[in-house]
């Protein structure tokens, strides 16, 4: 038998159901995991004891065969879900030893469907950064390394500590959350699948909000059906969400076929960039003659504001974070500072100064100035305005296909202050989203899928965007590569 | 756009983030050099575009107004670096 | 800038050493919404409750907490802008405006400055001593209050109280149309008064549920707009006319000894009477406003409206032209059973009762009624410090003693005995009336018996009056209600009396 944490979440499933281990071995397997596994810093806080309380509960659960979809699941939370009696930090210092007396709409759903939860997985400080080293717990370390290389590779971000634990076994499979490639690019750099669901699918309520208008949760898991099965648990409308969408969400996982014969294949040619890597490129080839193999047609369409969908993100996101981060003033909760003397302006500034990272101030700032009195309408007003064509090129592309394949993200993992070292220019950093931003501008279901190696022997992901809604077609696309691929490949 | 010394610090001002001399040069060059990049979108023709405002159609839902929360003052108080007789108590506002 | 004509006659000015100065006066009130939830949140709104208990997750901008729209907002701002005869947005939208303060959990309030619901419409006023214009009113929007902070409970320290933090307010904007402090103070005199037949408000200013920001500014008869001050949170009609008074002498002063008057927020002292700057707000503001991404805009058809339009009550205006009109009452009581919509609604009630029991019109019982409301009814709770919603005698009890004194089964003075009586127990005129035997005798029989009676026992009075002495009539009226235990009808015996003098 293959080590319990090897095995998919299905496999975990059939084998709960056939008795053939309990929810509290295979729990104690990946605990055991996670001791091991420490150095990567995946998770900012373990939670041995609640693990292992939900396990054996769920072992009661199959014993009266009562079991949930999800039930003795291990699964990690990333630290910007809310999760009731458990420090939530957002990777930021300024939350250090918040205790949320609530549970978000969608672990509460997980956790509900009977997962088990072991952590809270680390991220970037407020899931801002694509190689999770703006966390103040401390870098996560892929558990990836280049052929013949021993340097520490980035797992990507924000969702990193997730990346990690699931490549690294350490999961079943974690919750991610998506602002501008936050799932989708840390899933191609460790080779894991992952899936942002359509924005509003997923509740927002109880997740320490970056860029309210961008922000969707989604699933990380090692195959496409796991990932289809995450979803399913952590979809649905929530009253309490206003930008929630009130429809029924289907069962993913029942609908998945990997059949894609009358289905339509975009290819959008913006995304052919200049100079880009030639792995990458050939890569994109193989994944279109798999998904016409699968019975797809392949054609090309425009997105022809794509290389305005970056700048139009860095205006937004840091806007609505700079206003959706100014409650963390040290009054309610939190991080205070107050220096000696000092009154409530002077805490503000000490709090805040003391409390938010480098990469975490430069959005404020950024955010801060692009809606200060006359910018406002140059700087924010022009990138909703670009974000609605943007919006439009997708519709009109969708007018000639199904969903869109592209690469997920332009290279693969990088060593570690590689993009941010000091002196380093932040841009290059934000360039590592530029085939994620534009399908997460549009509010779009995207996922990565692991589709092969670079020559260095990392992982490279395909990227799969859909239809609002249009779940269940990324996901048969993504099983069709998943399929074709054969990736095998394991840290 | 070039960003200077008394706009970082304008701008650090207003968002209360304290920051200190020696970081003021470097953050004006960071925004300077990030603020040029975003300037490209000037180029767009948004002529009669319409700012987004939902990004997948959806109607604003009405609450009905009914009293369903509240009286967990522990709960509100309980993260509180300071709380004293069921107030948050902060350094004295001089108004 | 152009001048706006208010309509107003008055010409207010200020006395400074270089002539007269005109004062310019544009009002920003806020009104907190009647509605038993917050705007965002399912917590309490009610006044004075514990600290922090009435604060929910979201009000107290927990990490994650997102906003969901109370549906009754907006219905009472669509109601209150369509009794302002206003522009009714069908398409609105929220927008954060950002600023740090310790009483302001989310570091911003969720507002609407590009799309408020309501846009521009009217409010008609007139001043005590009678003038009257209308005053422009540039919009109204809904909006989150801010909490409390408390100053004075530690020498170091102010405390956070997050009860009020979330509470839905109306921001109802006037133009610079208002030219006076009189002006100012029958603005929101008429303001409050409307809102509170809207019932989108109740209107009680003591406890907060309606403040006004003071914009003032003055300048030289027909110059343009000169730099204005807002002086903020001024909670009295009183404090608000004594705001633009003292700040308008203030500026005019300002000016005239070389100074220049700075745009900047200030602070209302009541016991001096005066503003003064305020320092927490020193800082140049830069809100930056933006549309709250949490939320979706606010949309409705034209069926919500009209079903808003159809659940507003008789306005102040129109039920004060109706008094008079219709009713036939005086401008001065009209105004006065008009002015609180409690006693409109006492007197209306009141109204229709009698005239269903006499069989009269209203209009035939108006008059009656009113003087009855307006005399002893309002003299009696004014004694016993009641409003008249606490009134021991209802408007049904008070119609049914009416009917009595009416139909004449009770005199003048009877009936006034009746009504403190129902005043101290509660019960019924008729009731009383049976059971203290107070019902006037009319019938001739008794009367011309008793009568008879006394001009036997006094025939020398009875010679003296037919000698001339006419004023002995009063004697004998005074005897014969003596005589009849002073039930009997004072016509009828006046009347029976004179006969039999005569025979
Ligand atoms: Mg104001
Ligand atoms: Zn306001």
């Amino acid at each position: 038998m293959t080590s319990l944490t090897d095995l998919t979440i299905a496999g975990m499933k059939a084998g709960l159901a056939a008795r053939d281990f309990s929810a509290v071995e295979l729990t104690n397997a990946h605990l055991a995991a996670m001791e091991k596994a420490r150095g990567l810093n995946a998770f900012i806080i373990e939670t041995p004891e609640i693990a292992k309380a939900q396990a054996a509960a769920a072992d009661a659960a199959l014993a009266r065969g009562a079991a949930r979809p999800l039930t003795g699941i291990p699964i990690g939370i990333k630290d910007l879900f809310c999760t009731e009696g458990v420090q939530t930090t957002a990777g930021s210092k300024i939350l250090q030893g918040f205790i949320p007396q609530y549970e978000s709409t969608v672990s509460g759903k997980l956790l509900a469907d009977g997962a088990v939860m072991l952590g809270k997985l680390n991220m970037d400080e407020f899931a801002m950064g694509s190689s999770n080293e703006t966390s103040a717990y401390g870098k996560v370390i892929s558990p990836w390394k280049a052929k013949g290389s021993n340097r520490d590779l980035v797992p990507g971000g924000s969702s990193g500590g997730s990346a990690t634990a699931v490549a690294a076994r350490i999961a079943a499979g974690a919750t991610g959350t998506d602002t501008g490639g936050s799932i989708r690019q840390p899933a191609a750099f460790t080779g894991i699948s992952g899936i942002k669901p359509t924005y509003g699918r997923c509740s927002r309520w109880g997740v320490v909000a970056f860029a309210s208008s961008l922000d969707q949760a989604g699933p990380m898991a090692r195959t496409v059906q796991d990932c289809a099965l995450l979803l399913t648990s952590m979809c649905g409308y929530d009253a309490k969400d206003s930008t929630s969408l009130n429809l029924p969400v289907p069962d993913f996982v029942a609908g998945l076929t990997g059949d894609l014969r009358g289905k339509r294949v975009g290819v959008p040619k913006e995304y052919r960039l200049d100079g880009m890597d030639a792995t990458i490129l050939k890569l994109w080839e193989q994944g279109l003659e798999w998904l016409k193999a699968a019975g797809a047609e392949i054609v090309e369409v425009s997105l022809p504001h794509t290389r305005y969908a970056l700048p139009a993100y860095y205006i937004i996101a840091p806007a609505e974070a700079s206003s959706n981060l100014a409650r963390y003033d040290g009054v309610r909760y939190g991080l205070r500072v107050t220096p000696p003397g000092g009154n409530l302006a002077d805490m503000y500034s000490a709090t805040r100064a003391a409390g938010f990272g480098a990469e975490v101030k430069r959005r404020i700032m950024i955010g801060t100035y692009v809606l200060s009195a006359g910018f406002y309408d140059a700087y924010y007003t022009q990138a909703q305005k670009v974000r609605t064509l943007i919006a439009r090129d997708f519709e009109l592309a969708f007018q000639k296909c199904d969903v869109l394949l592209t690469p997920t993200a332009p290279s693969a993992a990088f060593a570690f202050g590689e993009k941010s070292d000091l002196g380093a220019d932040p841009l290059a950093m934000y360039l590592n989203d530029v085939f994620t931003v534009p399908s997460s501008l549009a509010g779009l279901p995207a996922m990565s899928v692991p589709a092969g190696l670079s020559p260095d022997g990392l992982p490279l992901g395909l990227q799969i965007i859909g239809k609002p809604l249009g779940e269940a077609t990324v996901l048969d696309a993504g099983l069709a590569i998943e399929r074709a691929a054969g990736f095998t490949a394991r840290p | 756009m070039s960003v200077d010394a008394d706009t970082v610090r304008k701008i650090a001002r207003l968002a209360r983030i304290g920051i200190a001399d020696a970081d003021v040069a470097p953050l004006a060059s960071e925004l300077s050099a990030i603020l040029g990049w975003i300037e490209q979108l000037g180029e767009v023709d948004t002529a009669g575009v319409a700012p987004m405002t939902a990004v997948i159609p959806n109607h604003l839902a009405w609450r009905a107004d009914v009293v369903t929360d509240g009286g967990i003052q522990a709960k509100v108080l309980a993260n509180a670096a300071q709380a004293t007789s069921g107030f948050f108590a902060v350094p004295k506002v001089i108004e | 800038m152009t001048y706006t004509d208010n309509g107003s006659h008055s010409s207010y000015r200020v006395l400074g050493a270089t002539g007269d100065w005109e004062i310019v006066v544009g009002l920003e009130v806020h009104a907190q919404v009647t509605a038993q939830s917050k705007l965002f949140s399912g917590a309490a709104t009610k006044f004075g409750a514990e600290p922090n208990s009435q604060v929910s997750l979201v009000d107290a901008a927990m990490p994650g907490m997102l906003p969901v729209l109370n549906g009754e907002c907006v219905r009472q701002a669509v109601r209150t802008g369509l009794a302002l005869g206003a522009q009714i947005n069908n398409w609105s939208r929220f927008d954060r405006k950002n600023y740090f303060y310790a009483d302001l959990p989310q570091g911003y309030q969720i507002s609407q400055l590009y799309h408020p619901i309501v846009g521009e419409g009217t409010l008609a006023i007139e001043t005590e001593d009678g003038d009257a214009c209308v005053i422009g009113i540039e919009r109204l929007h809904l909006e989150q209050d801010a909490g409390k902070s408390v100053h004075d409970l530690h020498p170091t320290m102010s405390y956070v109280d997050l009860n009020r933090s979330g509470c839905a307010l109306m921001e109802i904007v006037s133009k610079p149309d208002i030219r006076s402090p009189a002006q100012a103070g029958a603005y929101v005199a008429a303001l409050r008064q409307l809102l509170r037949y809207v019932g989108s408000c109740d209107g009680n200013m003591d406890e907060g549920s309606m403040r006004a920001d003071v914009n003032v500014s003055v300048r030289k008869p027909g110059a343009g707009f000169g730099t204005r001050t807002e002086t903020k949170n001024v909670n009295s009609v009183r404090f608000i006319m004594q705001a633009v008074e003292a700040e308008a002498r203030r500026q005019v002063d300002l000016i005239e000894s070389g100074g220049v008057v700075v745009q900047e927020t200030r602070l209302f002292d009541p016991n001096s009477g005066t503003t003064r700057s305020m320092r927490s707000k020193e800082d140049a503001h830069d809100y930056r406003y933006f549309p709250d991404p949490d939320l979706l805009p606010v949309e409705f058809d034209d069926e919500f409206v009209a079903e808003c339009l159809a659940s507003l009550p008789e306005l102040p205006v129109a039920k004060r032209a109706r008094y008079e009109s219709v009713l036939g009452l005086t401008p001065y009581l009209a105004n006065v059973l008009m002015a609180e919509k409690e006693t409109a609604s006492y007197f209306e009630t009141l109204l229709t009762a009698c005239a269903k029991a006499q069989g009269k019109s209203e209009a035939d019982v108006a008059r009656g009624a009113a003087n009855w409301v307006s005399g002893d009814l309002f003299g009696a709770l004014k004694r016993l410090g009641l409003p008249i919603e606490a009134s021991p005698i209802s408007a049904v009890a008070g119609a049914e003693l009416l009917t009595l004194a009416a139909d004449g089964t009770l005199s003048g003075p009877m009936a006034r005995q009746v009504f403190e009586a129902m005043l101290e127990t509660g019960e019924g005129a008729a009731a009383i009336v049976e059971a203290r035997g107070l019902r006037q005798v009319s019938d001739t029989g008794a009367i011309d018996t008793a009568i008879a009676a006394i001009l036997a026992a006094n025939a020398d009075k009875l010679a003296q009056f037919r000698d001339g002495k006419e004023a002995l009539f009063g004697f004998f009226v005074g005897q014969t209600m003596k005589a009849m235990a002073g039930k009997a009808n004072p016509g009828v015996v006046n009347e029976r009396l004179k006969a039999a003098l005569a025979a």
